[in-house]
C-alpha cells in the first residue's frame, strides 16, 4: 500500500484514469528503468514537488488541523470567546438520534447512488459498445449530462418533483402514489436518489465505455467460440477485465453521493431541511454556516473524515484484492 | 423601468467617480432582485445627498451567507463597515461583545440626537439590549399578516376572522364553497415566534433571552402553544387547513391560484402577491386566541437590522452614523416602504406616507404597519436566543413530522425543547 493514492474529496482533482491505474502497475519489485529521471540536483525534486505540496499543505491540511482543533471548543463566531470543552463536541453529536439518523440516511443514499449510478453506467456502455451505426450520436446524448453544474441539476429536479406542477409527480399519480416531494420524508429521499443516480451516469457511461473498448478484440473473439451465452460472457470475461474501471469508479461514485452531491440537496430542499431527508456533508453545513456553531461543526467534519479515511482503507483492503491489472 | 434602472445605475457611476476624496464606507446585505435595487438607489441618494461619505453596498446572497461572510470578515480584519443581520441571527452578533458598536452610542457620539420613541413600539425593542438601548439600526421590518381572499369570502359568505376561535365558526362554510380554509408560509415566525407575540406568551426564560445567556430555556412546552398546533393538526386532518411543506412558496401558490380562501404571508408580500394573484385581494391582522388572557399584541418584527461594525476609524464611524440619520429620515423611509413593502418603522414616515393618502390607495400596506403599533404586551417586545437559526430548524423537522403524522404535538413539542435548551446551554458556552 506504499502507492495509495490520496483519495479524499477536498484533495486536488483526482489523477486521470490512465495515470491513475499505471501507477498500480509499476510495482516496487519491477522497476521501470526507462523511466526513471536523473537530477544534477538532489535538491531539484523537492523543488519540483513543492508547488504540489503547497496546495496540498494550505488547502488540505492545514484546514484539517483547524478543525480537528475547533472540534474541541465551543466558539463565539466572531471569535471574543471560546470554552475548551474536550471531547463534548463528538459526544453530543454521536449521542443525538437525529445525527445517526442522518447518518443512517447518507450510508442509504450513497449506497442506492453508488450501485444505480453504475449499474445503469454499465448497461448503457454495454448496450452502446454493441453499436454500430450512429454510435457517435448516441454516446453524445448520454455523455452531455455531465455537464450540467449538480444545482442546476437539483433545480431541474426541483422542477420535475414539484408538488403542484411537476410532470414527473403527476405521472407518478396515474399509478397510484401521491408523491409529496419536500413534506414526505420517503418520496424527498426517492426523488433525491433519482436526481443523483441521472446526474452521475454519464460520468460512469464514459468510463466504462472506454474500459470496454480497451477490452482486446481477440480477447472477446476467443470468448465467443467458447460460450454462445452473451450473458455468461459479460459475466466471467468482459466484467473481470473491467474491474480495474469498476474499482476506480467505485471509489470515485461512493465520494460523489457522500459530497457532491451537496448542490443537488440544497436546491431540491429549497434551503429549509425542515423534516426532509440530509446527508452528513449538508449537515455540516447547516450547522456551521447556517448556525454559525463552529465547535459542533468542525466535530462532524473531522467524523466525516474519519468515515472517508476508513472507506478508502476497506475499499484499496478488501475489494482491491479481487482486482486484477492487466 | 428600465430606463429608470439605468439611469440609476448611471447616477450611481457618476456619484462613485466623483467623490475621490470622500470616505468610503461599505455595506452588506443579504438582499437579492428588488430589494437588492431599492438598496442600490438607497445609497446612491445618500452619496448625492453629501459629498464627504462614499457608501457601496454589496449583495452577499442571502441573510445566512451575508452575516457568515461578515463574521468571516470580521475575523481576519476585513469586516464591512455595515452588516445587515436578520432576526434569527441577531442573538448572534449582540451576544458578541465588540464585535458592533451599538447604533444608538454611534448616533450620539457623532453629535445626532437619538430619540427611541420616533421608532413605532414593534420595532423599538426587538434589536436592542435589556434596557432598551439600540444595538441594531432596524432596517428592513415587517409583520406576519393575513391576506383574505375576497371572492372566497364572499362565496361562503362570511367575514374575515380576527381571531381563531371566529375562523373556526367560518372555516366549514369556506371548505363548502371549494376553498382550502387555511393556508400559511412559515410556521416558525408566523405559528411559533408570533404566537407568542400576538397572544402574550412567555416564549422563553431569562426575559425571552434578553437577560442573559446563561441558563435561558425555552418554552414551547406552553399548553397554548401545544394547543395551538393540535388545531391545525386537527383543521388539517379535517381539511380546514393545508399545509405544503417549509418552503415559502409551495404554500403561498394555492393562495394566488384563488385555491385557499386565507393565507398567513408577511406584511411585504403585498407586492409581490398583487402581480401574481388570480383575484382580488385584502389583509388583516394575525389573528389570535380570544380564549387566551391578554392576547392581541403586537407581534415581532421580522426582516433584517443593519449593524455597525467595531474596529473601523472615527471618520468611517462618523459617515456610519450619518447614514443611520439619513436612513431614518421620513422621506427615506418612506421611499423605501413604498418601494419594497417593507413597514416604515418611524411614526413620522408612517404619518408621512398617510397624509399623502398612500395607503387609501393601497389599504393592504398599512396592516403590518398597525398590527406593530398595536400595544405591545410585557412578551411581545422580542426574543434573544443563541444559535436560533438552528433551532428554527428542530422546529421546522417537528412541525413537519407532525403534518406526516410521525409524531404527536405533544412529544414534538418536547423534542423541540429539549433539543433547543441543549443549543442555548451550548451557546452559552461560546460567550464564555
Amino acid at each position: 500500500m506504499t502507492h495509495a493514492p490520496s483519495l479524499s474529496p477536498t484533495s486536488p482533482a483526482l489523477p486521470t484514469a490512465g495515470g491513475f491505474f499505471r501507477r498500480f502497475r509499476s510495482t516496487p519489485s519491477e522497476p521501470d528503468f526507462a523511466k526513471r529521471v536523473q537530477f544534477s540536483s538532489p535538491y531539484l525534486p523537492y523543488l519540483f514537488l513543492a508547488p504540489q505540496m503547497a496546495i496540498i499543505f494550505i488547502f488540505f491540511y492545514w484546514p484539517s488541523v483547524q478543525a480537528i482543533q475547533s472540534s474541541f471548543y465551543l466558539e463565539d463566531p466572531f471569535g471574543f470567546g471560546s470554552t475548551f470543552v474536550g471531547m463534548s463536541n463528538y459526544t453530543d453529536v454521536l449521542k443525538s438520534t437525529e445525527y445517526l439518523g442522518i447518518a443512517r440516511f447518507t450510508a442509504v443514499f450513497t449506497a442506492l447512488v453508488t450501485f444505480f449510478s453504475l449499474a445503469i453506467g454499465l448497461l448503457l456502455a454495454v448496450k452502446a459498445d454493441g453499436i454500430i451505426r450512429g454510435n457517435a450520436t448516441y454516446k453524445t446524448l448520454l455523455i452531455w449530462v455531465y455537464a450540467i453544474a449538480p444545482p442546476v441539476a437539483g433545480l431541474m429536479g426541483m422542477m420535475m418533483f414539484d408538488q403542484h406542477i411537476g410532470p414527473l409527480v403527476k405521472f407518478v399519480g396515474l399509478f397510484g402514489w401521491d408523491m409529496k416531494v419536500g413534506l414526505n420524508y420517503t418520496d424527498t429521499a426517492a426523488a433525491m436518489i433519482i436526481v443523483s443516480v441521472w446526474k452521475q451516469i454519464p460520468y460512469n457511461f464514459i468510463f466504462f465505455l472506454s474500459g470496454l473498448q480497451g477490452i482486446p478484440v481477440s480477447v472477446r473473439e476467443a470468448a465467443l467460440m467458447d460460450c454462445r451465452s452473451g450473458f455468461r460472457r459479460f459475466w466471467t470475461v468482459i466484467l473481470p477485465l473491467l474491474a480495474p474501471t469498476a474499482f476506480f469508479l467505485l471509489i470515485i461514485n461512493t465520494t460523489y453521493a457522500l459530497f457532491d452531491t451537496f448542490g443537488i440537496i440544497d436546491v431540491m430542499v429549497k434551503d429549509k431541511a425542515a423534516n426532509n431527508p440530509i446527508t452528513l456533508v449538508y449537515k455540516v453545513y447547516m450547522d456551521g454556516f447556517r448556525g454559525n456553531d463552529l465547535g459542533g461543526s468542525s466535530a462532524q467534519s473531522v467524523i466525516l473524515m474519519i468515515i472517508v479515511f476508513v472507506l478508502t482503507i476497506f475499499q484499496f483492503r478488501f475489494i482491491e484484492r479481487r482486482v486484477h491489472y492487466t | 423601468m428600465i430606463k429608470n434602472i439605468t439611469m440609476t445605475g448611471l447616477a450611481l457611476a457618476f456619484s462613485a467617480t466623483s467623490s475621490f476624496a470622500a470616505t468610503n464606507i461599505t455595506w452588506w446585505h443579504g438582499m437579492a432582485g428588488r430589494n437588492g435595487e431599492v438598496i442600490n438607489e438607497v445609497a446612491q441618494k445618500f452619496n448625492a445627498a453629501q459629498t464627504t461619505c462614499a457608501l457601496t453596498p454589496v449583495s452577499k446572497g442571502t441573510y445566512e451567507e451575508a452575516l457568515a461572510s461578515g463574521i468571516a470578515a470580521f475575523r481576519s480584519g476585513e469586516q464591512p463597515n455595515i452588516l445587515q443581520v436578520f432576526d434569527a441571527g441577531a442573538a448572534t452578533i449582540i451576544n458578541a461583545k465588540g464585535a458592533v458598536i451599538p447604533a444608538e452610542d454611534l448616533i450620539t457620539k457623532a453629535g445626532y440626537t437619538f430619540d427611541r420613541n420616533a421608532f413605532i413600539d414593534g420595532v423599538r425593542y426587538f434589536y436592542a439590549d435589556s434596557e432598551g438601548k439600540f444595538v441594531g439600526m432596524p432596517f428592513n421590518s415587517s409583520a406576519p399578516i393575513m391576506y383574505i381572499n375576497d371572492e372566497a369570502l364572499k362565496k361562503a359568505g362570511v367575514e374575515a376572522p380576527k381571531t381563531w376561535e371566529e375562523f373556526e365558526a367560518i372555516a366549514p362554510k369556506l371548505k363548502e364553497a371549494g376553498y382550502i380554509p387555511l393556508v400559511q408560509s412559515q410556521l416558525t415566525w408566523q405559528f411559533t415566534e408570533n404566537f407568542f407575540s400576538r397572544n402574550n406568551i412567555q416564549f422563553a426564560t431569562n426575559n425571552n433571552g434578553y437577560d442573559s445567556v446563561v441558563d435561558t430555556q425555552l418554552k414551547v412546552t406552553d399548553p397554548n402553544l401545544v394547543m395551538m398546533f393540535e388545531k391545525l393538526k386537527a383543521w388539517a386532518d379535517e381539511g380546514y387547513f393545508a399545509y405544503y411543506g417549509a418552503g415559502w412558496n409551495d404554500n403561498q401558490k394555492m393562495f394566488e391560484e384563488n385555491k385557499a380562501a386565507l393565507w398567513i404571508g408577511s406584511s411585504g408580500s403585498f407586492g409581490g402577491l398583487t402581480k401574481t394573484a388570480q383575484m382580488l385581494f385584502s389583509a388583516n391582522f394575525l389573528p389570535y386566541w380570544g380564549s387566551i388572557q391578554g392576547a392581541g399584541t403586537s407581534s415581532f418584527i421580522g426582516g433584517a437590522a443593519l449593524f455597525a461594525m467595531a474596529g473601523k476609524s472615527d471618520e468611517e464611524n462618523k459617515c456610519v452614523a450619518d447614514f443611520f440619520q439619513f436612513l431614518t429620515s421620513p422621506e427615506i423611509q418612506k421611499f423605501y416602504h413604498q418601494a419594497t413593502g417593507y413597514v416604515a418603522i418611524t411614526k413620522a414616515a408612517y404619518e408621512l406616507a398617510k397624509a399623502e393618502g398612500y395607503y387609501e390607495k393601497t389599504p393592504v400596506a398599512e396592516v403590518g404597519i398597525k398590527q406593530l403599533m398595536l400595544p405591545s404586551g410585557e412578551w411581545s417586545k422580542g426574543y434573544r436566543l443563541g444559535f436560533y437559526p438552528q433551532i428554527r430548524e428542530i422546529m421546522e423537522r417537528e412541525y413537519g413530522r407532525i403534518f406526516a403524522n410521525e409524531v404527536s404535538v405533544k412529544d414534538a413539542f418536547d423534542t423541540i425543547e429539549k433539543e433547543g435548551n441543549e443549543l442555548l446551554a451550548r451557546f452559552a458556552k461560546t460567550a464564555g
